[in-house]
Order: C-alpha cells, then sequence, then structure tokens
C-alpha cells in the first residue's frame, strides 16, 4: 500500500477555512507536550497557557488590548502580502508610529482640548507611513527588495526611540530614567471598561479592520491588489500600474502599523519609553497568514495570538514557565500552519494497483 | 592614529566580520541551489544559545562548536523539510524559521543568562604571529581562520568541482538538472542543512567568542545583515568575504567612534551605521550598470515538484 501525491485541480476552499484551525489545535497539542518535555505538569500548564487568560474579565479585555494592534497591523500586512509585497518591518513602522503621535503629545503637555487626541492620531499614521515610504521608493526606484530595506529599517527605528527617550525627550522630572513624560488626560485614551484596560481604540482598531475589509472586497482598488499579487503579467496586460500598488499597499501597512504603535503609547503604555512593543510587528505576520489575508479572517486570529501573550504571562506566574515559551508556541503555530497548507493544494491518494505507480 | 591602533581596529573587524562570513557563505550555498532561506536570525540564536549552554555545561570548546553546529542543522531541516516536501511558501518558512528560533533560543537560554564562560582559545599561527607589529593578526581563536579557509574551500567547491556545477545546475534551471537525472530536491536539502550548519557556527562565534555569554536575541539582526551581504556578494564567496569585512569593519568604526568620543553624537545614531549601510549598498547593486552583473540564481525561491 503506498500513497501518490497529487495536485489538487482547484485548491480546496473548505480545507483553506479549516486548515488554521486544525493547526491551532496541533499546535496547543504539541505545546502541551513541550510543557511536559521541560518538566511542567501538562494539564496545569495547558490550562494556565490557554484556558486561564479566557476564565477571566480581565483576561478577555487583556485579550481586545493585545488583540487591537496585532489586528491593525495584520490589516494592513495582509493587503500587502495579497499583492505580493513582503513588508516585513512593521514593527519599525509601529515604533516611528509611536515616536511622531508621542512627540506631538509631548509637545502639547501642557495644553488641553478634544483636538489632541485626533492629532496625534494623524501624526501616528504618518509615521508610519513615511517609514513604509523608504522601502517603497527603493523598490519602485532602485529595485531594492522589501524584505530586507524593512527589516533595517526596524532596527534603526528603535535605536531612534531609545535615542530620544534616552536623549531629548527624557521626562524633566523623571529622575533620569530613561522615559519621556506621561501623556496629559486629553492624550490619552479613555478606558471605557472600569478596572481593566480595555480602551477606546480597540472598537477603533476592529473599524479600521473592516474598513480594509471594505476595499479589499468591494473596491476597485481591492481587486488590483488581487490581481497584481495573483499575476503581475496579467495585471500589467490589464493596465494596472503595479508600481502604484506597491506604495499603496507599502503606504497602507505603514499606516496602519503607526496608528497601532500610537494607539499603544497613548493607550496602556501613557508614554514613550524604550521598549514600546513585545514584537507585535512581527507576531502580526503570523496573524495575517492564520487569518489567510482576509481582513475577516484577521478578527479571530488576532484574539489567537494575542491569547499566545496573554496566556505566556499567566502560565509564567502560576505554573513557572519561562515566558520566553511564548515565541516557540507563535513559531510552532505559523510552521503548522504553512505545513497544513499543503493538504489545501495537494492531496493523497492510495494506489491501488502496483502497476500504475513505479 | 598610530600603526598599533591600525592593527588593533584590523584585528577587531575580523572578529567582527567572522560571525557574518559565516553565516553568509552558509546562505550563499543555500541560495546557489536555488532555496532563499530567511530564518537565519533564526538558526544564528538557536547555535549561540545551544553552543554556549554545551560550553557552559561540559567546558569543552570543541563538543560546543558541534553542538551549535547540529542545532543550526537542526532548525534548517524543519525549514528543508516545509519548503521541499510540503512546498510550502520559501519566504513565510523563513519567517516563521526565524521567530522559531528566536523564541527557542530564548527558552533554552532562560537559565544561562549572565553566566561567564572562558573565551575560545587563541590559535597562533606558527610563524606569521611572530611577525612584528601584524603578529597579533594570526594570534586568533580557529573560527576566524576558519571562515577564511571556508571562503576559499567554497569559491574552489562551487567553481571547481564536479558537485559544486550540480549544486549551480539546480540552482539555475532544476528542472533541466532533474532532466539530466541529478536529485533536485536531496541536492537542495544538503545544501539547506550545510546553511544551517554554518548559521549555527556563527551564532556560536558570537556566544562563545565575539562576547562569551548568553544575552536574548544577542545576534542583533546579523542573521538578515548576512543575508544582506549575500545579495552585495552577486552570490560569489569571494565577495561575500569582502563583504563581511566591510560589515565588520563599519561595526568597529562604530564602537571606536563611540569609545573615543572623538564625534560629538549619540551613540545610538552610530549603532545605526550597520543597518543603514545595508541598506545604502543594496541601494547601490539592485539597479543601474550594477544590476546585470549581479544577477540571482534564476530558480532562487521558487518551490520544485518533480515532473511525474
Amino acid at each position: 500500500m503506498r500513497f501518490v501525491v497529487e495536485p489538487r485541480p482547484e485548491p480546496s476552499r473548505l480545507l483553506w477555512t479549516v486548515t488554521p484551525i486544525l493547526a491551532l489545535a496541533l499546535t496547543m497539542a504539541l505545546a502541551t507536550g513541550l510543557f511536559a518535555a521541560l518538566g511542567y505538569n501538562a494539564v496545569d500548564s495547558f490550562l494556565a497557557f490557554f484556558v486561564s487568560p479566557l476564565a477571566t474579565l480581565n483576561g478577555l479585555t487583556e485579550l481586545a488590548v493585545k488583540g487591537a494592534p496585532l489586528l491593525m497591523i495584520a490589516a494592513g500586512l495582509a493587503m500587502a502580502f495579497r499583492a505580493g509585497i513582503s513588508n516585513i518591518g512593521a514593527e519599525g513602522q509601529l515604533i516611528m508610529g509611536a515616536i511622531a503621535g508621542g512627540g506631538v503629545a509631548l509637545a502639547c503637555w501642557d495644553l488641553s482640548g478634544p483636538w489632541i487626541l485626533p492629532l496625534m492620531a494623524l501624526a501616528g499614521i504618518l509615521g508610519g507611513m513615511a517609514w513604509a515610504a523608504i522601502p517603497a521608493f527603493l523598490r519602485t526606484r532602485f529595485a531594492v527588495s522589501e524584505i530586507l530595506s524593512s527589516l533595517m529599517l526596524t532596527y534603526v527605528a528603535d535605536l531612534f526611540l531609545n535615542l530620544l527617550v534616552y536623549g531629548p525627550w527624557r521626562d524633566p522630572e523623571g529622575m533620569n530614567f530613561p522615559q519621556s513624560r506621561l501623556f496629559n488626560e486629553d492624550e490619552t485614551l479613555s478606558v471605557l471598561v472600569d478596572g481593566t484596560r480595555f480602551h477606546s481604540g480597540i472598537p477603533l482598531a476592529l473599524g479600521l479592520a473592516l474598513v480594509v475589509w471594505l476595499v479589499m472586497t468591494r473596491t476597485l482598488l481591492g481587486f488590483r491588489i488581487r490581481t497584481v499579487g495573483a499575476s503581475a503579467a496579467a495585471a500589467r496586460y490589464a493596465g494596472f500600474g503595479t508600481e502604484r500598488i506597491v506604495w499603496f499597499t507599502l503606504l497602507a501597512s505603514g499606516g496602519l502599523a503607526g496608528i497601532a504603535g500610537l494607539f499603544e503609547v497613548a493607550g496602556p503604555i501613557g508614554q514613550l519609553i524604550p521598549q514600546i512593543t513585545p514584537g507585535y510587528g512581527f507576531t502580526a505576520i503570523i496573524v495575517a497568514f492564520l487569518g489567510r489575508l482576509h481582513p475577516l479572517g484577521i478578527i479571530p486570529a488576532a484574539l489567537v495570538v494575542a491569547l499566545s501573550y496573554i496566556g505566556g504571562e499567566n502560565a509564567q506566574v502560576l505554573v513557572g514557565l519561562p515566558k520566553a515559551v511564548t515565541g516557540v508556541v507563535q513559531g510552532l503555530l505559523l510552521f503548522i500552519l504553512l505545513a497544513s497548507d499543503f493538504l489545501v493544494r495537494y492531496r493523497l491518494r492510495l494506489a491501488h494497483r502496483a502497476g500504475v505507480a513505479s | 592614529m598610530n600603526i598599533e591602533m591600525l592593527v588593533s581596529l584590523l584585528l577587531t573587524t575580523m572578529t567582527a566580520a567572522t560571525p557574518l562570513l559565516l553565516a553568509a557563505l552558509g546562505e550563499l550555498v543555500v541560495e546557489r541551489a536555488g532555496v532563499l532561506n530567511l530564518g537565519v536570525e533564526g538558526m544564528m540564536l538557536s547555535g549561540a544559545v545551544c553552543g554556549f549552554a554545551a560550553m557552559s555545561l561540559t567546558g569543552s570548546a570543541t563538543l560546543a562548536i558541534l553542538v551549535a553546529v547540529a542545532a543550526g542543522a537542526l532548525l534548517a531541516a524543519i525549514f528543508a523539510f516545509l519548503v521541499l516536501t510540503l512546498m510550502s511558501n520559501q519566504v513565510a518558512t523563513g519567517l516563521a524559521l526565524t521567530i522559531f528560533g528566536t523564541g527557542l533560543s530564548a527558552l533554552i537560554g532562560t537559565g544561562f543568562t549572565g553566566q561567564p564562560v572562558p573565551p575560545l582559545a587563541k590559535l597562533a599561527l606558527p610563524g606569521l604571529s611572530a611577525l612584528p607589529v601584524l603578529g597579533r593578526l594570526f594570534d586568533q581563536d580557529a573560527l576566524v581562520y576558519l571562515a577564511l579557509a571556508a571562503t576559499v574551500a567554497i569559491a574552489w567547491f562551487l567553481k571547481g568541482t564536479r558537485a559544486g556545477l550540480i549544486l549551480r545546475a539546480v540552482g539555475e534551471a532544476d528542472l533541466s538538472a532533474h532532466s539530466i537525472g541529478y536529485p533536485v530536491l536531496r541536492i537542495r536539502f544538503l545544501a539547506i542543512l550545510f546553511g544551517g550548519a554554518m548559521a549555527g557556527l556563527g551564532g556560536a562565534y558570537l556566544s562563545l567568542a565575539y562576547t562569551p555569554m548568553w544575552v536574548e536575541n544577542m545576534t542583533a539582526g546579523r542573521g538578515w545583515i548576512a543575508l544582506a551581504i549575500v545579495v552585495f556578494a552577486a552570490w560569489r564567496p569571494w565577495r561575500a568575504a569582502a563583504g563581511a569585512y566591510l560589515f565588520g569593519g563599519v561595526t568597529v568604526l562604530q564602537l571606536y567612534l563611540q569609545g573615543s568620543g572623538l564625534l560629538p553624537v549619540p551613540p545610538q545614531l552610530l549603532s545605526m551605521l550597520p543597518y543603514l549601510g545595508t541598506i545604502l549598498v543594496l541601494t547601490l547593486i539592485s539597479s543601474g550598470p550594477f544590476r546585470r552583473r549581479f544577477s540571482p540564481p534564476a530558480c532562487l525561491g521558487k518551490p520544485f515538484r518533480p515532473p511525474a
């Protein structure tokens, strides 16, 4: 008895939708095995990592707090990936958004008014866009791969933030700690659920994801993005400029990462500090793929990946697992998901007659 | 600046270049076989932490290096299975490898942060190390020489051997290579393993010799710079060595300027230099008159499925 691998005439739509869920289940099983292999009680660590965040109001709101930036970034990245543009520098674009928007907050620290927060948001978007414009320019003008340029710029952005909070933007009354002034009340997102960190940026994040969904499914632009990704040659034949799609998807994904960064500093953090993201810009890549590059699929995917962050923290507190397991679980999830794609495009068939295959 | 200082700078340039060169040479062979592995950073980190752990536990440098090589190759094997057997997207799988390797290295390294280990022993080359002034350049740890020897060996392998010719054929025209009867997937698998082993070795150089300790994310983007060096080198080993030394030089220059206080600029601005330098170099070679002389292997990044 042997199996033959053969391409499906059409990729299976059912498996395309179902495999992310299977991949998640398999990841949970393997992660639990890993916890046990590290010498922790399998049941306790499973419950701490995957279940405990869902059991309390605080856990659920934290899921939204961490899911929101992932959702916004992944919505932008999904557009770029759909067009075949590998923007992997969202982490840097997030940081530049936080710097630009945070800069507005610091400049206005002794002012008040409802206009400040929208201005900060605008600056955040522009900051992220500006950072993504560099790889867009280099790619369209000099044919530089956006993979390496956008990633290198992440390190530059990180150092730039570091420079600011250790230098000119350090709080003059902060006892020399590397952090900026606290943003004032008109510069922070209001908390919507008392006693939690559930802030007004979260519904906005959801709204932005829906806007991306409308753009991708209901507009000519969305159609063009999908066409360019499916076949650059076909898009050229139809008269779409690939250059404009490169610019649009990079700017859009940069802008979304930028506002995600601003929401972090204007929301849960409330000031600029050297470390404003636990790698959201990178894990959003997992979210985008887990959500099948579909703006609606990304919503549950963002919550799942957010769960891995909170689960990691809880597992550290409750059973003493090292916090670093979060990264392993996230990487495992993406590996398994990519592996499962094989089933979408190919099928295994039993080879019946011995004479046929050989 | 006197001659002594110049030699010192050259010496540190060699050490800064070594991890970049080792990882870049490995990736160069992988890409020459037609596969793009963006997981270099993850494999380097895993090599760094596994090598460090082995050194810390056994005290044997040889064993530590072997463990680092095995760790890099093991992660590469996962990547190879996904992209070769399951034909997954190489860019996405490489990113997954980096995310996974980064997490795994942090997990393994949890108990080892802050521990000291003795640095790799120096290996004085007989004769050369006795030279006046320049002698110090020939009194370094074995991996510095190994990286240079590997450059020579890989250049010779690719250009002067039959196996190297086959590897290049697989990267330039996989279908033709297959139809003549070469096992495309097996050759790519071996190339990917080699790339992982070299990345692991490069990582181990960081945690065992460059700064003998383990710190989370200690590669700080060197895996990505190694990828850039491969492009910069136009997939040629000698130019990769030149590129690695150039980037090593930029790193050392930055450290020197920071230490000397000659330039009144914040240290973070100088730390940006290697990353900005990478972008600048990529810009210079990606278009214009250089473009044609620097074309990538024709099958780079494309999945291969043997025709039935």
